[in-house]
């Protein structure tokens, strides 16, 4: 399953690659099935929303992108993923090596309380053996300045993380992840704490980070989702019902379940 | 009506608060009581000399407890030194690692422990070290004290490191971070002044044992020349010189019990200095 | 259980209905003036007319309200064309006071001796009208779409009517000043006859999410 760009003026169409290829991927946790066979197709530079009730699947769908599922210890999965071609759950692919690629930036914003502003961007690289101070510096700056935080933080990167507002260090996490500059960016429901003004910071920042990055994003906001995405696919007890372009899901969803969970008969 | 029920309400208040201001007084009295009679009857022996001498020969005044104060300290490092890494490293696991069946099982053992009377511990370790030595030790006093400590320190461990939210081990491992260095250089780094708390607290319990002290480092007149022999201790000078007939000493009993006292309550103001609150985050 | 959003999109339909219905109403009590050279009707089409501009402000200030809530999918359809519809009926409602302005001015004279078919021409446009409504409220995508093609009949009426009156005159030059009202009128109903297709058209959007204006595939329905 290929998506295409459409060119309106000279009306043709490009095939595009897909950043993350998910095929039957069916979750199991002990003998409760969350996830029932999707498959679906995360086109890369773009956003895709995932939208649905509580309790749908979409977060442990999220999860299962970066093997975070299996902090679980009762975790099972079947089916695929390929990220640009390489298949995350191969025998001998270790999750560590998945999530460095596969990034993810959680609903409550969580910086390391013992560290600054500084030591929590490079925080992912310094772990993993980078030493050379003048990179870590660098990409210090560059995440911060991705993450639409520099000009707020740049007196103080000594700081405590801490003592940043909640946009703020939702916005410094967000940093944290990009310093290792992952492919593919996932992002479980990361306004949902914030504010509106603190939101819409956010959702700028997803729509200027999409050109560089793959973007998923859960939210049970679909106003949001119809604001910050390109794509949308909804999920409704484990299984993938619908997937479009977001303005088509918001305007003339196929599938009558989808019609009732957007208009709001439901969920 | 309900003017009557107000009143009601009002005569409950106070009762209330009365109650709860002398079950206070209650709490807090024992404590006083104990200060007071410390110092009355012991600061009068403290002086340098009672730091730094070693005690007389039986019958004669003066004299010191340097020993017994530096004997304290050297069975509490050894004790420390036993108990805390295996202590942490065991609420570690407890924490982050294992089944929840095993884990159950060690919890439970550890709880058993700790709730072991402290001359059982003396007579075990009597057993264990003092007998294959032939002799009592220094090094069997640090070694019951510290493996009294370890199940204290295991649980205290396992408990601030449950309090570590969920999300920074989620954050880390998203970041690609393995699994161990997630544990030691986010999870324990966050949680590390409650566990230098709960190890405080150990070592404080443990400075006052007695009874296995009875039965392992037995105590000393001099100063101790290595571990493998006896060794003077604070608890153990208080035991010998309160029970003998000499005012003299019983005065320096009582010093060294205030000495002793001191001692837990420096250690806790210091854990009280350390868990203060030194950056204020914005929630 | 209807919620909230549901009880005010209902609101909004009745308040469509309501409009259409006083369209309606305008429209054949204009062209009964002008048969019964009944000036005091054609005086009061005009003053109704106000009820149908002012249920447009009504159902437009709706819409606004509606908006903010960011309706989605098929409310959010409904609720942009329920501003479209209300428009052509108000126009609908405005050429109703067009032909009772004429029907006024031709009764202040004799009538001319012409046969025209003026009320099928109504009848036709004021059906194709009702039937757009229905297929508003039965969501009746096919209905909607069969409304289209009837414009062409309409319009076809209006040309031959035009022809005859034109005729007329050149035979006839004392009646040139009715046979202009006439022609008026005639006009009108091609008018109604158009706004009657856009509802049509929008009704489809509604049904079918698709925009079938203006691109000349009216008689073919394409799956969504």
């Amino acid at each position: 399953m290929t998506s295409a760009t459409i060119n309106y003026e000279t009306m043709e169409q490009k095939p595009i690659t897909t950043a993350l290829a998910v095929r039957n991927l069916s979750v199991f946790f002990g003998t409760n099935q969350v996830l029932k066979s999707v498959s679906l197709d995360i086109a890369p530079r773009a956003v895709t929303a995932i939208i649905g009730p509580s309790g749908c699947g979409k977060s442990t769908f999220l999860r299962a992108l970066n093997r975070m599922h299996e902090l679980n210890p009762d975790a099972r999965m079947t089916g695929e993923i390929q990220l640009f071609g390489d298949d995350i759950y191969a025998r001998t692919v270790e999750p560590v090596v998945v999530r460095r690629r596969v990034g993810m930036v959680f609903q409550k914003s969580n910086p390391f309380p013992t560290m600054t502003i500084s030591e929590n961007v490079t925080v992912g690289l310094r772990l993993n053996g980078v030493r050379d101070k003048k990179l870590l510096a660098e990409r210090t700056e560059q995440s911060l300045r991705m993450a639409a935080l520099w000009d707020e933080v740049k007196d103080r990167l000594n700081t405590a993380a801490i003592s940043l507002s909640g946009g703020q260090q939702q916005r410094l996490c967000i940093a944290r992840a990009l310093a290792v500059q992952p492919e593919v960016l996932l992002m479980d429901e990361p306004a949902s704490a914030l504010d509106p003004l603190a939101t819409s910071k956010i959702e700028d920042l997803i729509l200027d980070l999409k050109k560089s990055y793959t973007i998923v994003i859960v939210t049970h906001n679909m106003q949001q989702a119809a604001r910050a995405s390109d794509f949308t696919a909804f999920f409704y007890l484990g299984e993938l019902v619908e997937f479009g372009t977001t303005t088509k899901i918001f305007t003339s969803p196929s599938q009558k379940r989808t019609e009732d969970y957007v208009t709001g008969r439901f969920g | 009506m309900i003017a009557a029920n107000h009143k009601a309400r009002q005569i409950k208040d106070v009762l209330m608060q009365v109650g709860a201001c002398v079950c206070a007084i209650l709490v807090v009295a024992p404590l006083v009581l104990i200060f007071y009679h410390l110092i009355k009857l012991g600061f009068s022996s403290i002086n340098w000399e009672f730091f730094t001498q070693l005690p007389k020969a039986v019958g004669e005044t003066g004299g010191g407890m340097g020993n017994a104060i530096v004997g304290t300290f050297i069975l509490l490092g050894q004790a420390a030194i036993i108990g805390v890494p295996v202590g942490v490293l065991g609420g570690v696991f407890l924490s982050e690692y294992g089944t929840p069946k095993f884990n159950w099982w060690l919890r439970f053992a550890a709880d058993i422990l700790n709730g072991v009377p402290s001359i059982v511990w003396g007579l075990v370790v009597y057993g264990l070290v003092v007998i294959p030595m032939h002799g009592f030790s220094a090094l069997a006093g640090g070694i019951v004290l510290g493996l009294m400590m370890i199940p204290l320190v295991m649980r205290t461990t396992e408990e601030v490191l449950h309090l570590v939210p969920a999300g920074y081990r989620e954050a880390a491992l998203a970041l690609g971070v393995s699994k161990w260095k997630t544990v030691l250089q986010i999870v324990v780094r966050t949680a590390l002044k409650g566990i230098v708390t709960g190890v405080l607290l150990a070592i404080a319990r443990v400075s006052g044992e007695t009874a296995p002290l009875l039965f392992t480092a037995l105590g000393n007149n001099t100063w101790a020349q290595n571990l493998k022999q006896p060794i003077a201790a604070l608890p153990l000078q208080i035991f010998n010189y309160a029970m003998s007939p000499y005012d003299d000493w019983h005065r320096q009993a009582w010093a060294a019990a205030l000495v002793l006292l001191l001692l837990v309550l420096f250690i806790n103001i210091g854990v009280r200095f350390l868990t203060r609150d030194r950056w204020k985050s914005k929630v | 259980m209807e919620n909230n959003s549901e009880v005010s999109l209902e609101m909004l339909k009745q308040k469509l209905l309501t409009m259409a219905s006083h369209a309606e109403t305008a429209v054949n009590e204009a062209l009964q003036a002008l048969q019964t050279r009944d000036t005091d009707l054609a005086l009061r089409v005009k003053e109704k007319d106000r009820v149908i501009d002012y249920l447009e402000v009504e159902i437009d200030d709706l819409v606004i309200q509606l908006l903010t809530r960011a309706p989605l999918a098929s409310n959010l359809r409904l609720v942009t064309i329920a501003m479209k519809i209300s428009q052509d009926l108000e126009r609908i409602g405005d050429e109703a006071t067009k032909i009772a302005k004429r029907a006024r001015d031709l009764a202040e004279e004799p009538p001319v001796k012409i046969v025209l078919d003026l009320p099928r021409m109504a009848r036709l446009a004021l059906d194709m009208l009702k039937d757009a409504l229905d297929a508003f409220v039965n969501r009746d995508s096919a209905a909607a779409r069969a409304v289209i093609p009837r414009d062409k009949e309409v319009d076809a009426l209006n040309k031959h009517i035009h022809n005859l009156l034109a005729q007329h005159m050149v035979e006839h030059t004392d009646t040139i000043a009715r046979c202009l009202h006439l022609m008026v009128v005639s006009k009108s109903l091609e008018r109604i006859a158009d706004h009657a297709t856009n509802v049509a058209e929008d009704v489809v959007y509604l049904c079918e999410a698709q925009d079938i204006r203006h691109t000349g595939m009216k008689s073919q329905p394409v799956l969504a």
